[in-house]
């Protein structure tokens, strides 16, 4: 496997975040309600990751080093890792495992029905990662896959229903969110693509 | 590394003193010769007499709050079969979008407060207008400590030892006209010391205001603050001044007062201003309308262990019906929430 270490390192990095959290969870260092804060730091990690996750492209675009989608899809994964936990947290300190409330919550909120949404399309971006389904989905898959843009939208509307004083912190995630989407345009892609190939490609490995 | 696993059947550092420990270290202050011993005695053993809950960050008092103390009536209002919420819990954990939305923010941020001198203003439909300095606005009243359960709009709750004394002592001192029909409350803008009045980005139009009807700021339990756990009102709190009324969601009870104004309209208040649709002027607390983007069915007392989430059922208003329910009597609460 090519980038083993940069593929370990990504690794630890995403799954040590959480544990981290839990622990001063645990301590009480995230205050007298840490289970609010751990949904809300997952929340808000599922959509940095999700952004991580999105960079990948451009940047390989840019540096021309393949070392960056090497890992796009480990970080898709962990996306859907942190989005998981972000559910069960909810499901837990927030409803306390209320079923019957679970339902009202799924059908009277909308941001509720939005992050839902967002969890659905990510759960079937997750389990057609593999190669086999690659395989089975041809060019379906692609297409499938491109459901990571709406993810985004429902990802920052869910958030900014969430905010409500300051939008501040929204408008840096969604401004950099913007981007990412804008670098896909087809003919900036391609103006990139170009400037890439002009300048020598510098491989970083951080 | 260190893991502490506190068990449900620990003691809470905010178990309140015992009351025979307590009644009796007041019987010791109040012999003159005991007063002269504890001003011989140096400042830390002092503050250490001073506070009244365990791990009690001792403040700098001014000195007509330090005056006051003596005469307090020590809980002229308890809550029954409910743990005071602790100190640090109280003061690390705020909503005080002036210096910040993050609930860390304000006790991070409101060191750059400058509560002395303070001034507050009263205007309006009153006989006695006037600005007065904090300590001579105080000087009519004497305080009384109101152990209440506070419930935040965001579906959390506390109980919180305040002190203070109630708004309708206030209303006598200040004389409302024929035409007073509600009181407005408004908190201090300076963008200087508050940096979230800074921010571009703010949907809130400063200064933070509310607002209640006169009948309501006469009902004894409502208050205006100046101190909680036996000191002064940290800073993030809503130092130097501010209101308490228990029965309705957190936000109304508004931090930092500098004005208060009598009105024969309907103040128009801040969060109702941002998004009438899911704050209402009364913010009463009801278990049955639900805010738009979650349930008030349910509460998160705090703290709220990780593995034993503390959630319990709102009551209506709060607790507080057998006292306040009257005043709503023939209002359709659905429509007025």
């Amino acid at each position: 496997m090519r980038f083993i270490y940069w593929r370990v390192s990504v690794f630890i990095a995403a799954a040590v975040v959480p544990m981290y959290w839990l622990y001063q969870a645990w301590l009480f260092a995230l205050g007298p309600d840490p289970g609010k804060v751990l949904v809300d730091r997952l929340g808000l990690g599922t959509l940095v990751l999700l952004l991580i996750t999105l960079a990948m492209t451009p940047l390989q675009r840019t540096t021309g080093w393949p070392g960056w989608v090497a890992v796009r899809r480990q970080l898709g994964l962990w996306c859907f890792t942190y989005v998981s936990l972000h559910m069960l947290g909810y499901g837990f300190f927030i409803l306390g495992f209320d079923w019957t409330q679970l339902g009202v919550e799924l059908v009277k909120r909308p941001y509720i029905i939005v992050g839902a949404s967002g969890f659905l399309a990510l759960l079937a971006l997750a389990v057609t990662s593999n190669r086999s389904s690659q395989r089975r989905l041809g060019v379906r898959w692609k297409k499938l896959h491109r459901l990571v843009y709406v993810i985004l939208g429902l990802g920052l509307l869910h958030m900014l229903w969430i905010v409500r004083a300051d939008l501040k912190e929204w408008a840096i995630y969604a401004s950099i969110g913007v981007l990412l989407l804008v670098l896909r345009i087809p003919a900036i892609a391609r103006r990139i693509k170009r400037s890439q190939t002009r300048s020598t490609p510098i491989a970083t490995n951080r | 590394m260190l893991i502490k696993i506190p068990s449900t059947s620990d003691c809470k550092e905010s178990d309140v003193t015992p009351e025979s420990f307590y009644l009796s270290r007041r019987a010791l202050l109040g012999g003159s010769l005991a007063g002269l011993a504890v001003s011989a005695m140096p400042g830390w053993a002092q503050a250490e007499e001073a506070s009244r809950y365990a791990e009690v960050e001792a403040g700098a008092a001014p000195d007509w709050f330090k005056g006051k103390l003596p005469t307090t009536k020590w809980q002229a209002v308890t809550v029954k079969d409910e743990t005071i919420t602790p100190f640090k819990d109280a003061t690390h954990y705020n909503n005080f979008y002036e210096f910040g939305t993050d609930k860390g923010d304000p006790a991070q941020n409101a060191g750059s407060l400058k509560t002395e001198p303070w001034s507050v203003v009263i205007d309006g439909e009153v006989a006695k207008p006037g600005r007065y300095a904090l300590e001579d606005f105080m000087k009519p009243y004497q305080l009384e400590e109101r152990i209440y359960r506070l419930r935040c709009v965001e579906a959390w709750s506390m109980v919180i030892p305040w002190l203070g004394f109630p708004i309708s002592e206030l209303l006598k001192q200040v004389e409302p006209t024929a035409n007073a029909k509600y009181i407005r409350f408004e908190t201090l803008q300076d963008p200087k010391t508050m940096p979230g009045q800074r921010s571009g980005f703010a949907l809130i139009d400063w200064p933070y205001v509310e607002g209640l009807r006169l009948d309501e700021a006469m009902n004894p339990l409502a208050i205006l603050a100046v101190g909680m756990y036996g000191r002064e009102l940290p800073n993030q709190n809503g130092a130097p001044l501010r209101l308490v009324v228990p029965w309705k969601y957190g936000f109304k009870s508004v931090k930092s007062i500098v004005r208060i104004s009598l009105t024969s309209e309907q103040p128009k208040t801040t969060w109702q201003s941002i998004a009438a649709s899911e704050y209402g002027f009364y913010a009463n607390v009801n278990p049955t309308v639900d805010h738009p983007r979650w349930t008030q069915a349910h509460e998160r007392r705090l703290p709220s262990g990780l593995f034993s989430p503390n959630i319990r059922q709102t009551e209506m208003f709060n607790g507080y019906g057998e006292q306040v329910a009257s005043l709503y009597a023939g209002l359709d609460l659905r429509k007025n929430y």
